[in-house]
């Protein structure tokens, strides 16, 4: 029986005793995730050293106990979208187990295999598989066990809920606890590499799995709502001192000379910690370290030349800009012949500017060098990237760091908590203490790593039948030197004390994820730089779908422009382009396409017409219209529509209704699904209406939620439909893959509501975000 | 520094600060409640929300010598093991994605429902129009405070 979460309030508090790591981060990691756990299971029970867990053992993955119970180890972490809980249900189901016997441990490197963290929408997807197929073979090895010990053959034997029975003769039982409780399974698995890990079972046909699809309640949530979780933000050991950095003042400066004499003697104060450009102050007491750190006198040297143009003029700059690299153009048929043959030619610019993180809680981390070893506290979505990243940049062995995973701020993609664990692993190496780093929230907002800048310049030709005959796609993404996950050139600290990588990261530009028929297409897509590229605070690094939402902006709303100009409804539009063909991909993407525009447009009550929508003479101060956007990641296929109020006295736009078909393949936990889904989408509304990186030509300018203003629960929409499509033309086969979710609801969503602004009033917006200001500019420019 | 004395969640305690140092830090740090946290540290976000005579205070901008009354935090709604019907709406609602905001949602919420029970679904969108979640969960968050409107005598 796994302990209720009031038996694990009342026995494993947050206890601070005795010094060192090994005798506190029992307690400090027993989070929600552990909860129950026997301590050495919990992460970070021994002083280390802390070698790999290795991925071709089944003891590495499930540990069942003598009470019937099972513990899953896992080399994901859950950045708040229930994938935690996913697995449990996933694992469950192969194993034979009811699902609240389980419990699941994720992405602390010493003691959960190394299947990278999070990223990409994939765990599902990907990391999934082998979750499923080494919790088969468990159930595989325990019924040969069975067998042995009953003296009958495998298939006639059942299994239900961890309890093993003889078919032919019921009182015969045996639970898995019996057979290996507290035991190893010592059973070797193969595979060339992790994702491809397996055992001689086979995973069960979807019908058979009854755990899966169904929606258990999120096992974290209880403790993020009375106040019980430790976060990584909480983690605290005896001794532990606090630090904050000292940014430079503006981007490029070089460090002349610290001043530190400016802080001696202020109360709690033990050091100032510097190599190159980089700066940070420690004291005992964090209120201490802020007050410090906004004391400390440096003097800086400003960079010569402008490390960046101001965002006013960066789309200027990027258009003009001699691209860093440029992809192979794709080319369709004779897209300059049907150009020129073309009736009506459509050419449109949009821009994107670079949109932060801006995470919640700004960026942080602790680390404690007991022992000799590093032990680094982090919500860093790729921990185990953090460990190799860390021992490179210490110069230590691998196996003498280690990075515990605990929860944290939203994070999608590469955030500062990368940064921010190097730091704290630095600082605690230098002086011996444990450490914790935390970013104040304008150095987050301005610092943090940024989705690159989209500038996206399209044409299409219609012939006189309105068909789209032709379709030119050019993007220019600021993408130079993205950053990537946790290699040491990639954090600040590192940057900033000189250290660089000899070729600097290519970037990317993504062009449109489509399955539309258009018979010539010219598609291109270039990377351009800004000119500083090392310590800057306009880096890039992944985003939530890193390039998808500025793409799928330009091309989507292009296609609503082309729709528009053939007086074609929108909806209509786009399905006779995925009808004009029956070519298909292997996962049937062009058949779901078609599923989740119809599901979108049955769910909302699409009323087929071209858009804008006439306007009466009687139009009031609130005019109001729907817009349709479609796209896919990897196989996951989504169509979104929002519906909008404009303001035309204050320009004020509202997404009063939002109606999402979804199509994933096989579906979990619906419940879960439908949340990550409705936060997506309201996310990129966030992104179409609010988030603009603003910088001058030597520093960020938006620092702050007043500067950098987010969503609100005054902008939340009134009614959110999600659909669930399953669109597979076999709906029912037995081996319907579960593909990723998550990101491919922020893709289509900003251009959706530019649809809706445009049916709504006739006004095109190209350029985001939606402000007001903007907004009320472009009406006022239209006479509207 | 000096001694300052404090009532949080029933109980009374002396701490040894500055009298500046913010409410925040003295709570996470020296009374061990880790339920308010630092998002901005400027009061525009909510995470650090406390209440303090039926307000919902960002205790990152209140300096702990200012505080005259009682505070509560998250860790105080819960009573005899019975969590605040905002608590168990905040579950049957499945309400939190990663969850760090939502001290201040449900700290917000209960100000507000505290001084107005039935609030409009205006009144809701206002009163919580401060409180910011980077996750986006507001829809979730409203109904579960419907929930426990509608659910209130």
């Amino acid at each position: 029986m796994i302990p209720s979460r009031r038996d694990f309030l009342q026995t494993s508090g947050w206890l601070l005793v005795g010094v060192g790591a090994a005798a506190v981060t029992g307690p400090l990691t027993a989070n929600a995730q552990t909860a129950g756990l026997p301590r050495q299971s919990a992460p970070g029970a021994t002083a280390g050293p802390y070698p790999d867990p290795d991925f071709k053992q089944l003891d590495s993955w499930i540990v069942i106990r003598p009470d019937n119970t099972a513990t899953f180890s896992v080399g994901k972490t859950d950045c708040g979208q229930g994938t935690g809980t996913a697995f449990r249900q996933m694992m469950a189901d192969e194993l034979d187990i009811a699902y609240d016997k389980t419990t699941c441990v994720m992405g602390s490197t010493d003691v959960t295999v190394d299947q990278g963290g999070s990223g990409g929408s994939d765990a599902i997807q990907v990391d999934g598989w082998p979750m499923r197929r080494v919790a088969a073979e468990a159930r595989r090895v325990l019924l040969e066990m069975a067998s042995v010990t009953f003296g009958v053959p495998v298939d006639q034997l059942s299994v239900r809920e961890a309890v093993i029975t003889v078919t032919a003769d019921p009182s015969k039982h045996v639970t898995y606890g019996e057979l290996i409780g507290g035991k190893r399974f010592s059973v070797t698995l193969t595979g060339a590499n992790i994702d491809a890990t397996t055992g001689a079972a086979k995973v069960k046909p979807v019908q058979d799995l009854k755990i899966v699809g169904q929606s258990p309640q999120r096992y974290d949530i209880p403790a993020k709502v009375d106040g019980s979780l430790k976060w990584a933000v909480d983690a605290k050991l005896p001794g532990m001192v606090h630090a904050r950095n000292v940014k430079p003042p503006v981007a490029g400066a070089t460090l002349v000379s610290i001043d530190e004499s400016s802080v001696r003697r202020l109360p709690g104060f033990i050091k100032v910690v510097s190599k190159g450009n980089y700066v940070a102050v420690v004291c005992e007491r964090e209120e201490q370290a802020i007050a410090a750190a906004k004391q400390l006198k440096v003097s800086w040297q400003k960079p010569t030349t402008p490390p960046f143009p101001a965002s006013e003029d960066l789309f200027t700059y990027m258009r003009s800009a001699t691209p860093t690299s440029s992809q192979r153009p794709n080319i369709v048929g004779d897209p300059d012949a049907a150009l020129a043959a073309a009736v009506t030619v459509v050419e449109a610019d949009y821009d994107v500017p670079f949109q932060g993180h801006t995470a919640f809680a700004p960026a942080h981390a602790m680390a404690d060098p007991s022992n000799g070893q590093m032990t680094i506290y982090s919500n860093d979505m790729k921990s185990y990237g953090m460990r190799n990243g860390v021992a490179t940049f210490l110069n230590m062995p691998r196996d003498r760091v280690r990075v515990v995973w605990m929860e944290g701020p939203q994070g999608y993609g590469r955030t500062a908590a990368d940064d921010a664990g190097f730091e704290a692993a630095y600082i605690a190496k230098e002086i011996g203490r444990p450490v914790r780093v935390q970013w104040m929230r304008n150095e987050e907002t301005a610092w943090d790593t940024k989705g690159p800048a989209f500038a996206v310049k399209m044409r299409g030709g219609l012939d006189a039948q309105g068909n789209l005959v032709a379709l030119e796609y050019d993007a220019r993404a600021a993408d130079y030197n993205h950053v990537g996950y946790n290699e040491p050139e990639t954090v600040l600290i590192a940057q900033l004390m000189g250290v660089r990588k000899a070729t600097p990261a290519a970037g990317s530009a993504a062009t449109p994820s489509h399955m539309y028929s258009i018979p010539n297409q010219r598609i291109t897509a270039h990377v351009v730089g800004l000119p500083m590229i090392w310590e800057t605070p306009v880096r890039t690094g992944n985003l939530r779908d890193p390039n998808g939402p500025q793409s799928t902006f330009a091309a989507e709303s292009f296609i609503d422009e082309v729709a528009a100009a053939a007086k074609a409804d929108p909806a209509a539009f786009r399905m006779k382009l995925l009808t004009a063909s029956t070519a298909d991909d292997s996962g049937f993407k062009r058949a779901r396409s078609i599923a989740v525009i119809k599901a979108a447009v049955d769910a909302y009550g699409w009323d087929a017409r071209p858009s804008p929508k006439p306007r009466g003479a009687g139009a009031g101060e609130i005019l109001t219209g729907r817009g349709l956007a479609y796209s896919f990641r990897g196989q996951t296929v989504v169509a979104e529509i929002a519906e909008v109020e404009v303001n035309r006295r204050t320009g004020r736009v509202w997404v009063k209704r939002l109606v999402c078909a979804h199509d994933c393949g096989l579906v979990i936990n619906p419940e879960a699904l439908r949340r990550t889904i409705e936060g997506g989408m309201l996310h990129s509304i966030s992104r179409a209406l609010h988030e603009e990186v603003q910088f001058d030509t030597e520093k960020v300018t938006s620092v702050d939620w007043t500067s950098h203003p987010s969503l609100t629960h005054a902008d939340t929409p009134e009614k959110i439909d999600v659909v669930l499509v399953n669109g597979d033309p076999n709906p029912k086969r037995p081996d319907l893959p579960h593909y990723g979710a998550g990101e491919t609801t922020c893709k289509p969503m900003i251009a959706a509501v530019a649809n809706a602004i445009y049916d709504a009033t006739g006004v095109r917006l190209r350029r985001v975000p939606f402000r007001a200001a903007r907004v009320l500019a472009a009406l006022k420019e239209a006479g509207v | 520094m000096s001694n300052i004395a404090l009532k949080v969640n029933g109980r009374s305690h002396t701490v040894d600060v500055e009298p500046s140092t913010p409410l925040l830090y003295v709570l996470r740090n020296d009374l061990g409640l880790q339920g308010p946290r630092f998002g901005c540290g400027l009061g525009q976000c909510g995470a650090c929300a406390v209440i303090i005579n039926g307000i919902a205070t960002r205790s990152c901008i209140t300096p702990v010598s200012s505080v005259r009354a009682e505070v509560t935090t998250l860790e105080g709604l819960a009573t005899g093991g019975t969590l605040h019907p905002l608590q168990q709406a905040w579950i049957d609602e499945q309400v939190p994605a990663c969850g760090f905001c939502q001290n201040g949602q449900i700290m917000t919420a209960k100000a507000l429902l505290d001084k107005n029970p039935h609030p409009t679904d205006a009144q809701i969108r206002e009163g919580l129009a401060r409180t910011l979640c980077r996750c986006m969960t507001y829809y979730r968050v409203q109904a579960a405070i419907r929930r426990v409107a509608k659910g209130a005598a």
